[in-house]
């Protein structure tokens, strides 16, 4: 029999068991999954790209795009990530409150951007682009329409975190959390780069 | 040599757990280990598996009757037992069931089973989303066949090629069933593959490196990543269909400027990694049977491996054989033609390496065997008509005729559902402690291999004589008769194989408890899940194993003596493990993943019929996903997030692999 | 029952270690403002195109700049840049595989038909 004194085994990931990597199951289950989401949104891009031009009727981009409300909408989503990584970095040095302060600022400026794209759906509306309108309307509605979903599952998620943090559970050993959560705002946010370039500005 | 740990078995709690435990959540988490109430909560991936099988082989069943009865139509010209509109719903549902509900959920059962034992892990990396993902297949499958009731089967062929499915071609609720069911069915799998890949990532045993894993593995782990690729694409293009029919989208509305190919591009380019995510499961399994009974190790083993990478990779490059008489153009047909022609190459590979496995070995045809060499055999036919399909002008007389069904049903028939019956037949005393009968297997192999030749070879035939896909009927005269007789013959003889097969089912688990009981080894096989008894504990292995090589177990029983002969080393019970370790602390049971799963189906209806619906289905997925995240964490001496202090451990005892984050972390 | 198996604690130990989870090397605070006024600063210049023309510069000036914008929030914000080499793999597998795929079926609809 071999001796009984034991090094602890390899460093597991902060606040995980030990894996084969070292990394973290949900940290490497998000960037799979992220990985999954550039194709979903790959597809919703490209159908936009092949089918906005193609419009037999009805409005076409270039009369109802307002690029200076979208861009400052743009601004704010970019923001938001910094407020993001700004939260994971607090709660990784212990502090809770500013870690929560940045949460809820992440949330609302999310919820200041849904607010923008609820305006200009509307707006656009009323200029006669619905969803059924054309082929145009479709392919924006359902590719803008995706990512505020997407956008709105994280701000629910974020105040998910707000929420366990007043309750006492996010702790500091559960930075990673917060931060696995981050990388899907980030990412959501990145697509929006995307977005606001090759829907908006290539126009 | 037991396990140190603090918490007793989390499983067989019957007295529902410790009294002063505050949990995070209202509801504790469900305890029992018995009854039905253990399997509806279970998150063991070996209880999933075999749920995932038993749910498989019915639509089996169901995908089987549809096809029975469009070949009891086809067998005579001019038959009138089916109108044109039911043919289309029951060849429609057909295609569905067996590549959704049946050839994908039955490698899903393999893959939940072997996978963590193959690997050394006690189970796969979010056991409750894994349930989830059975739970979801399950809603989807029944929903898709309601449509049967509500109004009508999906009639625009499995590929459900826009704009004939639109409303304006196909009317009925059937294709939304579809659209939606498939949504449903996406998420199932798309969650099981992300759990598989960080499974087969990251809780490898020690010393477990990736090329010292099985091929059944690695293939699976192919098989996630692509499903992981390929389902958001199908997931945009049903998307784009259900807000077409539900909701007036103009995505396919060629008056409205739509193109019809951005459906078929949308869905090939799903469609062609589909079905290697349907081949490589069998391959895997193959992989297994061909070894242990040729008492031979795998030839070539690193190409089995790259091979099966490169056809993941080059799956993506051939999507639009699929559409060579679409009106592509020549230089896309002429590009995809050439792609089609190199994907032949990895499989190639993987058929001389099995031959070659064979070769110069000490064969035994147990049924499981008689299965994969039947795999080989019938995939190879159905490759070599491939690549007469690569040949785009030859396609062009090829393309909707009954030539491409014979393709199709060489590949997935006498391909990967052989392979599946191999594995059954391989796995089955493993699973569940018991064998099949050998000499009623060998009936079944028989059956299927004549009844399905018999089926599937004239159609060859038929197809190059003219015979178009897709038909209800035929005219008398134009050739077509006799083949056609034969062929749905050749079904009944595949039903009457079946019966067989379940006759096996129910007659060995008669005779289990008189029979010699198969223990931990029955095959002299090869990989890990061979070291435990069978059926397999709960807990799996009693101690994580060290690896130190490709086919770990068999190395442990045979070496090589000082004239390089293989010669046995250790007695079978010596490297075998007893499965009487307790004190293992495995994940908590947990109903919430069913909760999610129940609402999925709801909102569907919701869609299709009445939004009031969709109310109470939203509910319950949100509510479900928040009772599933504030569940209590099954270990509540070790709080999410903390690593368990490193135990003391004693000789034989198993380094810190506890699972005290797992509730939290999935 | 074989004594090599897990007590080779050795074996374990030799298991790959990311040490850099939360440790290592981590961007400081100041950085991620430093970044955030870059992305600022490149979103101004995107949004400058509407505003200005920039000819036949237009789009390939806007293709860059997001790909410049979409690997700084990558890498730094995702902190790409500074885990484990397999994140990156998993992701740019994703990522490349839709450029790819979608690149050429958007051009087999652009072009190729006709010819």
């Amino acid at each position: 029999m071999t001796d009984t004194a034991v090094t602890a085994p390899t460093e597991p990931p902060a606040g995980g068991h030990a894996t084969s990597t070292g990394l973290s199951n949900e940290k490497l289950g998000m960037w799979v999954f992220l990985s999954s989401e550039c194709l979903l949104f790959g597809a919703l891009i490209s159908t936009y790209l092949l089918l906005h031009d193609r419009s037999v009727e009805g409005p076409t981009p270039k009369d109802v795009y307002d690029i200076p409300f979208t861009s400052v909408s743009s601004f704010v989503l970019l923001m938001s990530s910094l407020t993001m990584v700004l939260a994971v970095s607090a709660l990784t040095r212990g502090d809770m409150r500013r870690n929560r302060l940045w949460l809820l600022t992440t949330a609302l400026l999310g919820t200041i951007f849904i607010g923008g794209q609820v305006y200009e759906f509307t707006s656009f509306v009323r200029e006669g682009l619905g969803f059924t309108t054309n082929i145009f309307g479709s392919a924006f509605y359902t590719l803008t329409g995706f990512h505020g979903v997407h956008v709105t599952v994280g701000i629910l998620m974020l105040l998910s975190l707000v929420g366990l943090s007043l309750r006492g559970n996010l702790s500091q050993e559960r930075a990673e959390t917060v931060e696995i959560i981050g990388l899907y705002w980030h990412f959501v946010d990145v697509i929006w780069i995307v977005i606001f370039t090759v829907v908006y500005l290539a126009a | 040599m037991a396990i140190t740990e603090e918490r007793p078995l989390a499983l067989p709690a019957a007295d529902g757990g410790d009294d002063d435990f505050q949990p995070l959540g209202i509801f504790r988490r469900p305890a029992t280990a018995t009854g039905w109430r253990s399997w509806v909560t279970t998150v063991d991936h070996k209880r999933i598996g075999v749920m995932y099988g038993v749910i498989a082989f019915f639509f089996f069943l169901v995908g089987g009757s549809e096809a029975l009865l469009i070949r009891t139509q086809l067998a005579r010209p001019g038959s009138s037992l089916l109108s044109a509109n039911t043919y289309n719903q029951v060849f429609t549902m057909h295609g569905i069931t067996m590549v959704f509900l049946v050839v994908m959920p039955m490698a899903a059962a393999f893959a939940n089973y072997l996978l963590p034992l193959q690997i050394g892990a006690r189970d796969v990396a979010f056991p409750r989303m894994n349930a989830f993902s059975l739970w979801c297949f399950l809603g989807a499958g029944i929903f898709v066949n309601t449509s049967w009731f509500l109004g009508g089967g999906a009639d625009g062929g499995w590929f459900a090629y826009a704009p004939n499915t639109g409303v304006v071609f196909s009317p009925t609720h059937g294709l939304d069933f579809f659209t939606i069911g498939l949504l449903i069915a996406g998420i199932a799998s798309l969650v099981s593959a992300v759990n598989l890949t960080v499974t087969v990532l990251n809780m490898r045993a020690p010393g477990m490196d990736m090329m010292k894993m099985p091929v059944f593995t690695w293939m699976i782990l192919v098989v996630q990543v692509l499903l992981v690729l390929a389902l958001p694409v199908i997931t945009v293009a049903l998307i784009l269909l259900t807000l077409c029919r539900l909701f007036g989208a103009n995505f396919f509305d060629v008056s409205q400027g739509a193109d019809p190919l951005l459906w078929q591009h949308l869905f090939w380019i799903f469609g062609h990694p589909e079905v290697y995510i349907l081949i490589l499961p069998s391959f895997g399994i193959v992989s297994e049977v061909i070894p242990v009974f040729s008492r031979k190790p795998i030839f070539g083993y690193p190409f089995m491996v790259a091979s099966g990478i490169a056809i993941g990779f080059m799956g993506w490059g051939v999507w639009a054989h699929h559409m060579f008489a679409s009106g592509l153009g020549p230089i896309s047909v002429a590009a995809f033609s050439l792609s089609t022609m190199f994907i032949a190459v990895p499989t190639g590979v993987k058929i001389l390496n099995w031959m070659a496995t064979m070769w110069g070995g000490k064969l035994q045809f147990t049924t499981a065997m008689l299965f994969s060499i039947g795999l080989v055999g019938m995939f190879t036919i159905g490759g070599l008509s491939g690549v007469t399909h690569a040949v785009a002008p030859a396609d062009t007389q090829q393309t909707d005729t009954y030539y491409i069904v014979a393709h199709f049903h060489y590949v997935l028939f006498g391909g990967a559902m052989m392979g599946l019956f191999s594995g059954f037949y391989f796995w089955w005393p493993k699973i569940f402690g018991h064998f099949l009968d050998e000499k009623m297997g060998k009936v079944h192999f028989w059956l299927m291999l004549i009844g399905f030749n018999l089926t599937f070879g004239p159609m060859h035939i038929l197809g190059l004589q003219g015979m178009s896909r897709r038909i209800y009927t035929y005219e008398e005269g134009l050739g077509f008769d006799a083949w056609n007789m034969v062929a749905s013959i050749g079904a009944f003889v595949i039903a009457v194989s079946v019966l067989v097969f379940l006759a096996n089912v129910v007659r060995s688990r008669r005779g289990a408890a008189d029979a010699l009981p198969p223990g931990p080894d029955p095959w002299d096989a090869r990989s890990l899940e061979w070291m435990l008894p069978s059926p397999t504990p709960a807990h799996n292995f009693d101690e994580i194993p060290t690896i130190t090589q490709l086919d770990e177990f068999w190395h442990r029983k045979y070496g090589t003596d000082e004239n390089g002969r293989t010669v046995r080393i250790a007695a079978t019970e010596d490297v075998t493990q007893k499965g009487d370790a307790t004190d293992v602390h495995l994940p908590s049971p947990s109903y919430w993943p069913l909760v999610v799963a129940l609402g999925l189906p709801l909102i569907g209806y919701g869609l299709i019929f009445n939004l009031a619906w969709a109310v109470p289905g939203a509910l319950l997925v949100l509510g479900g996903i928040y009772g599933w995240g504030l569940e209590p964490a099954d270990d509540d001496e070790n709080p999410p997030h903390h690593h368990a202090p490193a135990p003391e451990l004693e000789a034989g005892a198993e380094p810190g692999s506890t699972e005290s984050e797992e509730a939290a972390g999935d | 029952m074989s004594t090599t198996d897990t007590t080779d604690v050795e074996a374990y130990d030799a298991l790959p270690t990311e040490p850099d989870q939360t440790g290592g090397y981590h961007p400081t605070e100041v950085l991620y403002v430093k970044i955030a006024i870059i992305l600022a600063l490149i979103t101004a210049a995107e949004i400058s195109t509407y505003l200005v023309d920039w000819g036949p510069a237009h789009l390939p000036a806007l293709m860059v700049m997001m790909v410049v914008k979409f690997a700084l929030v990558i890498g730094f914000f995702m902190h790409l840049r500074f885990d484990n080499r397999i994140f990156t793999w998993v992701f740019i597998a994703g990522l490349a595989l839709a450029v790819a795929v979608y690149i050429v079926m958007i051009t087999t609809f652009r072009y190729w038909q006709n010819l």
